[in-house]
């Protein structure tokens, strides 16, 4: 029961776009067409899933105060919780670096369209974002870490396909010109942040 | 050299021209103070990356330089999140903005400019480029926070602005702004602004 609560937290009222902005330049620009975002957002979910359990685990048994007294009496008070950032990073970096491989071998047409933004996913700010709050909410186990991670993917996941299928109606219409192209997209994610905004205050 | 400072704070602003760096930063919009923090950090982590990624332009490999480059920026973003630590007393520095500060490795802007300029110029010019962009994000930051503080507390850096016979006159604090979809709405309206005084940034 907590773990659905959390998972449906995460996609919802923790949604890591609405709610805290992150993964947005991937986000604005691959949204231009339904078929490639689905691809980014599916993307996403696996290396969420994946590095954010692999993150919690470095954290508490390397890094936290604290967390290498498994090693012996001396090592109780070490504190490596400075080094986070970087070892957060090398391993979401790794860790796209095989998803790119996996993706050019089997799936060559996803890789050419996705270009530039499938590597840049080790740049994308939900990842990194994922882990930093992981290591902020102090996660008890695995299996919750594995949740929040599986339900912000989920959330992102939406909120990207949801905006690429609201862009695709929008070319039919008369934007003003200044407005075109990314100010509109702004404005417009803005009013689906405000309609995510009814999950808040949800108590599970 | 004038070039290169002020092309980044006008017509090739980092936020509302080239949408880089969206993701970390408008969650620390809601006051002043964090805006400000925040920028300070982004002109400081992209300004010693760049500096750092162009004295070592000659000896990066190729293969490896997207590594190379997020190990110097995370150990600039280090740097910052210790020093901010040590005052975060004496100042009052939210706790919560330690995420943010974080997710400043993974900021585009950053990565950006190491690649698109730092990687080819000598460090003097590429230190400045850095600081420029920075300081044009930085704008932005500190706009879109002077109008959701202004407006959602009625207050600037924490002082009282708006007087408190307004208040007994009827006056309310709009609560919409300071929810996290209002800075996306502002921050279109900023740039349909822009847009619309120089024509030639207008998307077709």
């Amino acid at each position: 029961m907590e773990y659905l609560s959390l998972f449906v937290k995460s996609i919802f009222v923790d949604n890591m776009i609405f709610a805290y902005f992150l993964g947005m330049c991937s986000y604005l620009a691959v949204s231009k067409n339904v078929k490639t975002a689905n691809g980014l957002g599916l993307a996403v979910i696996f290396v969420l899933l994946f590095t954010l359990p692999i993150n919690w685990a470095l954290d508490t048994f390397v890094l936290k105060p604290g967390a290498l007294s498994w090693l012996g009496e001396g090592f109780a008070d070490v504190d490596l919780s400075f080094l986070s950032f970087i070892i957060f990073i090398a391993v979401i970096a790794a860790f796209t670096q095989l998803v790119e491989m996996i993706v050019e071998k089997f799936l060559p047409s996803l890789y050419s369209s996705l270009g530039i933004y499938l590597p840049l996913i080790a740049v994308n700010c939900a990842i990194l974002g994922g882990s930093l709050f992981m290591q902020q909410k102090d996660f008890a186990n695995f299996g919750e870490s594995a949740v929040y991670a599986l339900g912000s993917g989920i959330g992102w996941y939406l909120a990207i396909v949801a905006l690429a299928a609201i862009r695709e109606k929008m070319s039919y219409s008369n934007v003003p010109a200044g407005l075109k192209g990314i100010g509109i997209t702004f404005i417009t994610v803005g009013l689906m942040g405000m309609a995510f905004m009814i999950f808040m205050g949800i108590s599970l | 050299m004038k070039e290169t400072i002020l092309n980044p704070i006008l017509k090739g602003n980092p936020i509302t021209v080239l949408v880089l760096g969206i993701c970390s930063s408008l969650a620390v919009t809601v006051e002043l103070k964090g805006a400000f923090v925040m920028a300070l950090s982004v002109i400081a982590v992209t300004g010693l990356s760049s500096l750092v990624c162009s004295l070592l332009r000659n000896t990066i490999p190729n293969r490896v330089r997207i590594i190379v480059q997020l190990v110097v920026v995370a150990l600039m973003v280090i740097l910052v999140d210790q020093f901010l630590k040590a005052f975060e007393a004496t100042y009052a520095i939210d706790k919560s903005l330690s995420v943010y500060i974080g997710l400043i490795i993974t900021n585009c802007i950053v990565m950006g400019r190491i690649e698109a300029f730092a990687l080819g110029n000598k460090p003097v010019p590429s230190l400045l480029d850095g600081i420029a962009n920075g300081a044009g994000y930085g704008m932005i930051l500190i706009i879109v926070a002077f109008f959701r503080e202004l407006l959602g507390s009625g207050t600037l850096f924490g002082f009282q602005v708006i007087p408190q016979a307004l208040y007994d006159a009827g006056y309310v604090n709009n609560g919409l702004v300071i929810l996290p979809p209002f800075a996306l709405i502002l921050l279109g309206c900023i740039i349909w602004v822009h847009r619309s005084i120089d024509k030639s940034l207008q998307e077709k």
